[in-house]
């Protein structure tokens, strides 16, 4: 790979950021520019987890493993947007700079911008504009996540959930939501007090949900288990229709959700609406009858209270 | 949409103190700001800046190094042919040098004693006369891709 395929993604990927060019125009100028072939296929591993859990050491020590494969990376890594002032700090590289000037490798920050979902609005079509550049594998990294930003299933073939040791009573920070979208485990920061106790734990939890996850333990700093954690991706890397099918479902699930709202806001700003709410406010209606009303407007089943 | 900024630590410049505050500020006057760490050659700096398309660069030098860093990265964009990304230099650098930097191409230089407010100042006044218009340029490279396929 050339340093002008570098250029050229950088600039599809701000395009499409930034709301200049649609996804299906940048793929074309990607094309018409002479990169990648129409019918590569790259892997798309997802990296998700609480924050300050290692998870940029952890990308540095795969784009590693893979690049000692042969194989090249792209890096999607995305930090949180300041919902105030919408500025970010997008620190990732830092842990992987050792990469910087390997041609094979290319590493671009993301500010979440308006998603919470712990992506970025355009990290899918970036992975898709990589993809198309001709990367083999593509690592997303989140932001640090809690329970409930779950977007990446909608984007990665395979999803590594990252933890360490003692972070509240063993799987409190990934109890729910993470703990279904892993296909692998990882308790990173093994070298700390307790991370055995969270590995158990977490094979505890997997073998009660009666799926085959891997739960492994690594030290990112220094590499230990990371070339276990790569054969477990290797070994997973062929599953792509169960991914599918999750990813198609999240997905959707979220549109549907937002067609939803989108409808919702719609109604309240009907004439109809208007009149409900000033009936609330004239105190001529209780809140419970307000809500029935505004359902009906909006076409949907009322709810009883 | 938000100016993107690479803030850039070349050389052997001991702590970034300095420059993980300038980003907090840049990040609260509302830009996204990517930071690379400490020890950054002139290649990892120009490779980064390609990667994250950013629409400036700020090099902060403490070391004296200016004269070698400076020539080495506008070398490099020019050899990569980027030629819209702004170049801007910061920290311990004397009065006699500042012509020569603007000379190859660093727009601006800010000495030791500038505030946070005149950075801001600079980068967004700095983005807005001299910086790309991503807008136009996207839709200009996919016009001369149509007109390549058209031939």
């Amino acid at each position: 790979m050339t340093h002008r395929v570098h250029r050229d993604l950088a600039r599809a990927i701000s395009g499409v950021e930034n709301g200049i060019v649609e996804l299906p125009a940048a793929l074309a100028t990607l094309r018409a520019q002479g990169h990648g072939a129409a019918d590569h296929r790259a892997s798309i591993v997802g990296v998700t987890g609480p924050p300050g859990a290692g998870k940029s050491t952890l990308v540095d020590r795969l784009i590693e493993g893979f690049r000692a494969e042969g194989e090249s990376v792209a890096v999607i890594a995305v930090d949180p947007s300041s919902p105030f002032t919408r500025g970010a700090v997008l620190g990732d590289r830092v842990r992987m700079q050792r990469h910087a000037s390997d041609a094979e490798v290319y590493i671009r920050s993301m500010a979440s911008r308006t998603s919470g979902g712990g992506l970025a609005p355009a990290t899918r079509d970036a992975v898709r504009l990589a993809e198309a550049a001709g990367f083999d594998v593509i690592i997303v990294e989140t932001v640090g996540v809690g329970q409930v930003e779950l977007e990446v299933v909608a984007v990665a073939d395979l999803i590594v959930v990252v933890t360490v040791p003692a972070l509240g009573d063993g799987v409190q920070a990934i109890k729910a939501g993470l703990t279904e979208i892993a296909d692998i485990f990882v308790v990173n920061m093994a070298d700390r007090p307790g991370a055995n106790r969270t590995a158990i734990d977490l094979k505890h939890m997997v073998r009660e949900s009666h799926h085959e996850i891997p739960v492994l333990q690594t030290i990112a700093q220094d590499g230990s288990g990371v070339s276990e954690l790569l054969s477990a991706i290797v070994a997973k890397r062929g599953d792509d229709d169960t991914n599918a099918v999750r990813a198609v479902r999240f997905e959707v699930v979220r549109k549907a959700r937002d067609a939803a709202v989108a409808a919702a806001l719609a109604a309240l700003d009907s004439p109809d609406a208007a009149a409900v709410l000033q009936r609330l406010r004239d105190h001529d209606i209780t809140r419970n009858d307000a809500i029935d009303a505004l359902m009906r407007i909006l076409g949907g089943p009322v709810h009883a209270h | 949409m938000p100016i993107k900024v690479l803030v850039a630590k070349p050389g052997l410049d001991g702590h970034d103190r300095g420059a993980k505050v300038l980003a907090r500020s840049l990040r609260d006057a509302g830009m996204e700001v990517v930071y690379t760490g400490l020890h950054q050659t002139p290649e990892m700096i120009v490779n980064a800046a390609i990667q994250e398309d950013v629409d400036v660069v700020g090099v902060s030098i403490l070391s004296g190094a200016h004269m070698t860093v400076f020539p080495k990265i506008m070398d490099l964009l020019k050899e990569r042919e980027v030629n819209d990304i702004v170049v801007l230099g910061g920290g311990v650098i004397q009065e006699d040098d500042i012509p020569k930097l603007k000379a190859i191409g660093v727009r601006e230089v800010f000495n030791a004693e500038a505030s946070t407010q005149q950075l801001i100042d600079g980068i967004e006044r700095i983005v807005a006369e001299y910086g790309r218009d991503r807008a136009r340029r996207a839709s200009a490279s996919s016009a001369q891709v149509e007109a390549a396929g058209a031939r």
